[in-house]
């Protein structure tokens, strides 16, 4: 933990507009550049970012979830999301789509078990990597 | 262990005796339904399939042969648990021994009833396994410990032998069904593996059937509970080595390895054995011996091989079967009751337990082969049938004539002599025992007579069909009679009495010479299994200690200079680097930020190498670490470079966090720690690498699975970031599998740091010193 | 410049070997994270390099019009990094262990479980 006003200001603004930027990153990942494992190591690198402003303990409260638990979930909805084909047929982690207000010209709106996944994708990178840096953090 | 004994008795070993007497027991009555079928001559065959794939089965081949064990297994097994619920049934442990005793069983049935050889095999298996758990029953003495460990390494090695061979035969014959293979014996005793299966096979049987010279196991295993020694050592394990060979008779028989063999360990086993027999004081170890010697006589008659041969090999092994397992019941309750089984102090017993007596005496005198009993009918076969013997004649006949001397004499050591004369003072005040414990060795008894005045019933029901599976001939002529007419072998068994009886006489003064003789003999083999043991455990240690140092970097220096030399090897064995290349237009293009990068890189790598300042280190791998991303951007990588970006990012912060309680690298080790021979290894490491990315890059790249991605990504997964698709989508199921990876490596760090928290919370003086 | 990026690579693995080398397991970790950035450049460059396309399909077409750079490297690469830096992060954290229990970065004097024969 750093003494620092400046950064204990800037990390406040700098930590939710990461979190906006990776969460960016994650929805924008299946047409550009970008996707779950990035949206989430952004998303981590804010709160590492906010921990060494703030200290664990901040973080952990800012968190408001135990980081393991979020990796967890994360690693829980990703299967789900593969075990979901199975209930149409399909084989595990075949892609399901819905396309809201979709026109000949406009695939519209998809929703997708394949972003579902990548949203586990992004919760399981950002909890794990935030799992070892706390506890590698309090620690010292 | 013995106070809860005391405290709790369970009065005949509780529900858990009951349920071990009636398993056996429906078991037997079922069994009986088949004799009619069986013994007229039918081959039952019922199969189910285990692991198809493999052409294993579980299937079951009912002919005489396994007919006849069968009946011996449930049989003799009922009245051997019935005996435990008194015999043991106090014992805080008689639950498991009950679930030994009965996995032994499942495991023997299916040993004699298996079609298949490999599911023979398991069940060969089985009863090996629970033959050691048997004679360790006892495991806090450390003679059982060693014994059971005894007889599992041997029997176990043996096992592995026979698999071996059983894994050949199937192969040379085309199936491991039973029913088949033994219909080939021409075509497998004319095939090149013939004389190594029959090697192997013999090896699992010898070492089971306790041969000469594996043969020192089976005294020692005496050191189970005498049931167990009735059951097992007696009646039926040690009977599973010959009853692989009796199996086997008709498709490895009538060979003249085979007959030699045989003949002569099984011959060799029988004599040597009973010499032993009259050595011991220890009355169960006597009959062990005779145990061993009635083993060697059944080899020798298997390998005889003619059909008189077969028939009395049959024959003797139910008789002995039957008076056997008897002796044994008889002498544990004469320990039970008494308190010891030595020779020298048992007299005169028979006025206290007559009933004991008379089980034991009718037992005793079928052994001796006296008439009318079932023991002379079987001695009166084997000698006729070693007198009509073409070859070995004189070997064979002789064997048998020094076997039925023994014979007579131990019968006389294990009975006579501790149940007459005087009343000699014993541990324990003998009495008799209770009544499912005398039962057993008198209804086994009874059977030796009633077979004995009534043979034609053991020839119908059990002889014929045996002889006529093991001698693969359903048209020979089974017929046994108590008495023909007076021939060459009954004069024999004449003298055998004779001279049977003068042994007994002398028993005393022979067994003391004999004891002398022993214990000058240098060739010892229990202490030689030690020696054997001992020398397996220094070559073991030996081997451990040059190579496995404990020492990192040893075995990173082997596995590294494996790598390079293997792949040095394949390089050049390959001739992979038949190729030219074009410098020209490698240099040609190149701008200077790809020069930049590639200097960066390198640099940086070699400083981390060199440097003895960590923080130089750290510094210098961020510096490779940025250069590759770089390179992922100049190539058209934009998600990897990204990743790789942050990834640096977090290894810097890690790092850092780390470094503020690791100590420093050692200032001086940058210069005192150069390493030649580690340096060298390394070089090859990087020029193989080298090598082999160039080899890879001149030959033409696959680009069908990229092709199809590209194509399929938007029309078929409606994704224009192909990296993407393929992560989230293609290969899904892999990424599932490397996120968990993440997952499970962030759970065993936390572990790791959370497990020293709470340690040095628990013990903080610990820490500070 | 394929072929450079070979011999770069070739001077990355020789220094990660010697690096995996050493007594200090902290220099074992340096050289850990060096192999991994050299294997995934091999994998990548073994997927041929493409200048400036991305494996991105413009919007409006079906596939990609012109040649792209090859995604499938790219794909393997990318989760390989990730799982490489849970090894490296793991690996860490044990040296930290180790250290904290057993006050040592010598990877020759760290025998708690298999102590020398002559200390036993």
């Amino acid at each position: 933990m750093m003494n620092s006003l400046i950064l204990n200001a800037a990390t406040r603004l700098l930590v939710a507009l990461l979190l906006l930027f990776s969460i960016y990153m994650l929805l924008r990942g299946h047409n550009l550049p970008g996707g779950g494992f990035i949206g989430g190591l952004v998303g981590a690198t804010g709160f590492v970012l906010y921990a060494i402003a703030h200290g664990c303990g901040a973080t952990r409260a800012a968190l408001r979830v135990e980081p393991q638990a979020i990796a967890m979930v994360g690693l829980g909805i990703a299967l789900a999301a593969g075990v979901f084909a199975a209930f149409f047929g399909d084989a595990l982690f075949t892609g399901q789509w819905l396309f809201i207000g979709a026109t000949e010209e406009d695939y519209g709106l998809p929703l997708s078990s394949v972003l579902v996944f990548d949203i586990g994708v992004y919760l399981v990178v950002f909890g794990s990597i935030l799992t070892i840096v706390l506890a590698l953090e309090e620690e010292v | 262990m013995a106070e809860a004994a005391g405290s709790v008795p369970r009065v005949a070993g509780g529900p858990a005796g009951w349920i071990s007497v009636l398993i056996p027991a429906a078991i037997f009555a079922y069994l009986v339904q088949f004799v009619p079928r069986v013994g007229s001559g039918e081959v039952i065959l019922w199969a189910y399939d285990w692991v198809p794939a493999l052409g294993i089965r579980l299937s079951i081949l009912l002919d005489g042969l396994s007919l006849t064990f069968a009946l011996l297994i449930s049989g003799i097994g009922a009245l051997v648990t019935l005996y435990s619920t008194r015999y043991l049934g106090n014992h805080p442990e008689y639950p498991r021994f009950v679930l030994y005793l009965l996995a032994f069983m499942a495991g023997m049935l299916g040993l004699v009833l298996a079609d298949n050889l490999i599911a023979l095999f398991v069940f060969w298996e089985i009863t090996t396994i629970s033959s050691y758990l048997l004679i360790g029953f006892n495991s806090d003495e450390e003679k059982s410990r060693r014994s059971a460990l005894q007889a599992l390494l041997l029997t176990g090695t043996g096992g592995l032998a026979l698999l071996a061979g059983m894994i050949m035969l199937g192969n040379v014959a085309g199936s491991f069904e039973l029913s088949v293979i033994l219909t080939q014996g021409d075509l497998i005793r004319a095939h090149p593996l013939y004389v190594p299966i029959v090697i192997l096979f013999l090896a699992g049987a010898f070492t089971k059937s306790a041969q000469f010279p594996f043969h020192f196991w089976l005294p020692n295993a005496m050191a189970a509970p005498t049931p167990v020694s009735a059951y097992l050592h007696s009646a039926t394990m040690v009977k599973a080595g010959v009853f692989l060979m009796a199996r086997m008779n008709p498709a490895l028989g009538s060979t003249d390895l085979w007959f030699w063999a045989l003949v002569i360990a099984g011959g060799f086993t029988t004599v040597f054995a009973s010499i032993l027999a009259i050595r011991q004081t220890d009355i169960k170890q006597v009959l062990a011996y005779t145990t061993l010697m009635a083993l060697g006589a059944l080899t020798l008659f298997i390998g005889a091989g003619t059909a008189d041969a077969i028939k009395a090999m049959m024959l003797f092994l139910v008789v002995h079967s039957l008076y056997k397992a008897a002796l044994f019941l008889m002498i544990g309750i004469v320990d039970h009751e008494t308190g010891t089984r030595e020779a020298p102090i048992l007299r005169g017993l028979g006025r206290k337990m007559p009933i004991t007596f008379l089980g034991g005496a009718l037992a005793a005198i079928s052994m001796a082969g006296i008439p009318p009993f079932f023991g002379f009918i079987g001695k009166e076969f084997l000698y006729k049938a070693g007198l009509e013997m073409e070859v070995a004649m004189i070997w064979i006949t002789g064997t048998i004539f020094a076997a039925s001397v023994l014979m007579f004499a131990a019968a006389g050591i294990a009975v006579l002599r501790p149940f007459t004369g005087p009343l000699a003072e014993t541990p324990k005040p003998p009495h008799e025992g209770p009544w499912p414990m005398w039962i057993c060795p008198l209804i086994l008894g009874v059977l030796s007579l009633g077979f004995g005045l009534f043979p034609d019933y053991a020839e119908t029901w059990l002889i014929a069909p045996g002889t006529w599976a093991v001698y693969g001939d359903y048209s020979y002529e089974v017929d046994i009679y108590l008495f023909e007419e007076v021939n060459a072998a009954f004069i024999l068994s004449l003298i055998t009495f004779a001279v049977g009886a003068f042994v007994y006489a002398f028993h005393r003064p022979l067994r003391d010479w004999l004891g002398r003789v022993f214990a000058a003999n240098p060739i010892k083999f229990d202490p030689g299994w030690d020696q054997v043991l001992d020398g397996l455990k220094a070559l073991a240690h030996w081997q451990t200690r040059h190579l496995q140092s404990g020492v990192l970097q040893r075995y990173l220096f082997t596995i590294f200079a494996t790598l390079g030399v293997l792949a040095a090897f394949t390089i050049w064995s390959r001739e992979a680097l038949a190729f030219q290349l074009d410098l020209a237009e490698e240099l040609d293009g190149l701008l200077f930020k790809h020069w930049a990068v590639l200097l960066f890189i390198t640099a940086g790598a070699l400083l981390t190498a060199l440097t003895s300042s960590r923080m130089t280190a750290i510094a210098s791998l961020g510096v490779v670490g940025i250069g590759v991303a770089l390179i992922f951007i100049m190539f058209s990588a934009p998600d990897v470079a990204i990743t790789q970006l942050l990834v640096e990012t977090l290894v810097v912060v890690l790092v850092a966090v780390a470094m503020l309680k690791l100590p420093h690298l050692e200032i001086r080790e940058g210069h005192r720690d150069w390493r030649p021979w580690h340096a060298a290894v390394s070089v090859l490491v990087g020029v193989v690498s080298t090598l082999i990315l160039i080899a890879v890059l001149q030959g033409d790249i696959d680009r069908r699975l990229t092709d199809y991605f590209e194509m399929a990504s938007w029309p078929e997964a409606y994704g224009r970031n192909i990296v993407n698709v393929i992560l989230v989508d293609f290969r899904a199921l892999d990424t599932f599998g490397e996120i968990a990876v993440v997952v499970i490596a962030a759970l065993a760090a936390y572990a790791l740091l959370r497990g020293t928290h709470y340690a040095r919370r628990k013990a903080p003086e610990e820490d500070e010193a | 410049m394929e072929l450079l990026i070979s011999i770069m690579v070739g001077v990355m693995f020789a220094t990660g070997t010697y690096l995996m080398l050493a007594r200090n397991v902290l220099r074992f970790i340096f050289g850990l994270i060096l192999i991994s950035n050299a294997a995934n450049l091999v994998i990548f460059v073994a997927g041929r390099l493409t200048a400036e396309s991305p494996p991105l399909i413009p919007d409006g077409a079906d596939f990609p019009a012109e040649v792209v750079a090859n995604a499938l490297p790219q794909a393997l690469v990318l989760t390989a990094i990730v799982i490489g830096f849970g090894l490296f992060a793991f690996a860490l954290t044990l040296v930290y262990r180790g250290y904290q229990s057993m006050g040592t970065l010598m990877s020759d004097q760290m025998r708690l479980a298999e102590p020398r024969e002559e200390d036993q």
